[in-house]
């Protein structure tokens, strides 16, 4: 297609490129926008883009976890600060679990021929389409009755791994299969055990992988409101369930709102500009592959 | 010994999967199809609820406010699905050239998809307000009527359907643009060389050869559709009414808001069943895809 085009250069394919690029950024860049600026500068008339820029309402969702004292919070709330520090948690932990177990899995499905393979395959694929609706009354009755781990972070962290499983698994099998199996029997050949081989032979080989399943696992632990609300009690809160919480339905208090929903949407957007190319390939894969 | 060592193996490589999800996903799931057969409400333990056989099934289809709930899923999904599909594929076709600064509006287009739903959800809401929101502003400052567009039920709807499109038509766009540059160019050529016209390019070689992959996607689109939960909630809580109330919401309000696990559960295995019906239709199309595949490939190396 490129060869034949040398006519590429249009500028209207330009001006569409520049208007899409506005159109996905502009929304987020207002929220960040909105973020530094007082209330008096949110309602005012004047024009959006002329503001004086303030870190206070920074300062007022994270107050307990600053070194030092801010005078503008008269009443410091702590709920923000330590609803961060429970979201790191879950999502790193329940993330890096999910790689482990998912990784060894899809392993096992990929390399080996066993008795009750198909199933376990077939399994793994109706379940990788449960949403969180679904699984909020269930989940609910369960963690709270039986294995007594609400509003514990562990009940979340279970959860979020159970959840994320049976895609990492799908996904990984994708990139297992691409690494010759020579490799591996030269392994075995000079005297590796199956946990060695998997370890130090096959692990390195799918690092791009693991990157985009490390991305989509931490993605929706991190984000996920509707099972962090119902599981969550005042000390176990996730980021994405204070901000519900803290919306009613006047009086919102738009600049620090929109400072705590900028706090959650950072670490998606780094990985976003870092992995930007394994992000990629995991979609395409998910989709050419369905 | 050693035999058997790798028998155990692949059991070995399993097992903590296996647990996990046995404990935590299809127990649960199982214990979720049960429930839709109790009456029970959260305060009560699992076994001091009354069986009540299908009553909560039948309640369902003469339950409007469930029936009303259910058309807007229905509605929210197929509007969602199509403009994204139109926009997306549309996108691709246009923009599939080599020019400077694709790179940056991919990796661009993937941040709507990335950050959490209830942050797109508090973005929306914030330029849909009605005094400081941007669009009414800037209605106001063209000097044009404001719009209700979170207040009036028929723009609600039309609200949440385009924060939907903002957000997802990205995921169609990179898959079609991938399935396009991934086209054998020797069928482009030879139809080049036949004399046909851009447009003939597209309906004729280019659409029906990215066709499987346009059908796995917009099949993923649909089934994520259904799950769509955060957005809305954040943006209207299913109001006006319930103009925006789709399934997720309504399975969630009915839980924690009306008490009624049972119920909800019932919904929930409804919407189980919808997603599973996609999913299927998903598994066997790939399975029909590649048996159709292969057997080209013999015939072509048959004829060899």
């Amino acid at each position: 297609m490129a060869a034949k085009n040398p006519q590429a250069a249009n500028p209207a394919f330009y001006a569409l490129l520049v208007a899409l690029i506005f159109m996905s950024v502009g929304p987020i860049f207002l929220m960040l926008a909105t973020s530094f600026k007082l209330n008096v500068d949110i309602m005012s008339d004047s024009s959006a883009l002329f503001f004086f820029p303030t870190i206070r309402n920074y300062e007022t969702a994270l107050c307990d976890m600053l070194w030092y004292e801010v005078e503008h919070v008269r009443r410091c709330d702590p709920t923000f600060g330590r609803a961060l520090v429970n979201s790191l948690i879950v999502a790193t932990v329940s993330t890096a679990l999910t790689l482990v177990i998912g990784c060894m899995a899809a392993y096992a499905l990929v390399r080996f021929r066993f008795m009750g393979r198909d199933t376990v395959s077939m399994t793994t694929l109706m379940m990788r389409m449960v949403p969180p609706a679904v699984l909020l009354v269930p989940v609910f009755g369960i963690w709270t009755f039986q294995y007594g781990i609400d509003g514990t972070r562990f009940g979340l962290i279970l959860i979020y791994t159970a959840m994320n499983l049976p895609f990492v698994i799908w996904i990984l099998q994708s990139f297992i299969v691409q690494v010759p199996i020579q490799l591996e029997e030269a392994a075995r050949m000079d005297g590796a055990n199956p946990f060695q081989t998997f370890f130090l032979v096959v692990l390195p080989l799918i690092k791009p992988g693991l990157a985009a399943a490390a991305i989509f696992t931490f993605r929706v632990a991190w984000n996920e409101f509707l099972l962090g609300n119902a599981l969550a009690d005042r000390n176990s809160r996730t980021v994405p369930v204070t901000i519900v919480n803290s919306l009613t339905e006047y009086d919102i208090d738009w600049g620090v709102i929109m400072a705590t929903g900028m706090l959650l949407a950072i670490p998606p957007i780094i990985f976003t500009f870092v992995a930007s190319r394994q992000i990629i390939t995991g979609m395409t894969a998910g989709a050419v592959k369905g | 010994m050693l035999a058997n060592a790798n028998r155990l193996t692949p059991y070995l490589f399993l097992a903590p999967a296996i647990l996990i999800l046995a404990v935590a996903l299809m127990y649960p799931v199982g214990y979720m199809i049960w429930a839709s057969f109790l009456d029970w409400n959260p305060s009560q333990r699992i076994a001091e609820a009354d069986f009540v056989g299908l009553r909560n099934y039948t309640n369902l289809f003469s339950d409007a406010a469930f029936l009303e709930s259910l058309g807007v899923t229905l509605r929210f999904a197929a509007v969602v699905v199509t403009v994204e599909m139109v926009l997306g594929v549309g996108l691709a076709l246009l923009l599939d050239r080599q020019l400077r600064g694709m790179t940056i509006l991919r990796t661009v287009f993937i941040l709507p998809m990335m950050i959490a739903p209830i942050v797109v959800g508090l973005m929306w809401r914030y330029m849909y307000h009605p005094t400081v929101g941007i669009l009414n502003r800037t209605l106001k400052s063209m000097g044009l009527d404001p719009v209700p567009w979170l207040s009036d039920g028929g723009w609600a709807f039309t609200s949440v359907v385009i924060a939907d499109v903002w957000q997802w038509t990205p995921f169609i766009f990179i898959l079609s643009l991938a399935a396009l540059q991934s086209l054998p160019k020797s069928a482009m050529e030879a139809a080049r060389i036949d004399g046909a016209t851009g447009w003939q390019l597209i309906f004729y070689i280019k659409l029906p050869l990215m066709m499987p992959v346009l059908i796995v996607t917009a099949l993923l689109r649909l089934i994520d559709a259904f799950k769509v939960l955060e957005v809305i909630l954040v943006m209207t809580n299913g109001g006006p009414g319930l103009s925006t109330e789709i399934l997720a919401l309504r399975i969630s309000r009915t839980a924690s808001e009306f008490r009624e696990l049972g119920y909800a559960a019932a919904m929930s295995n409804l919407l189980l069943i919808l997603l599973m019906v996609l999913t299927l239709a998903m598994f066997f199309y790939g399975k029909i895809m590649d048996a159709r595949a292969a057997r080209i490939r013999a015939e072509a190396e048959e004829a060899v």
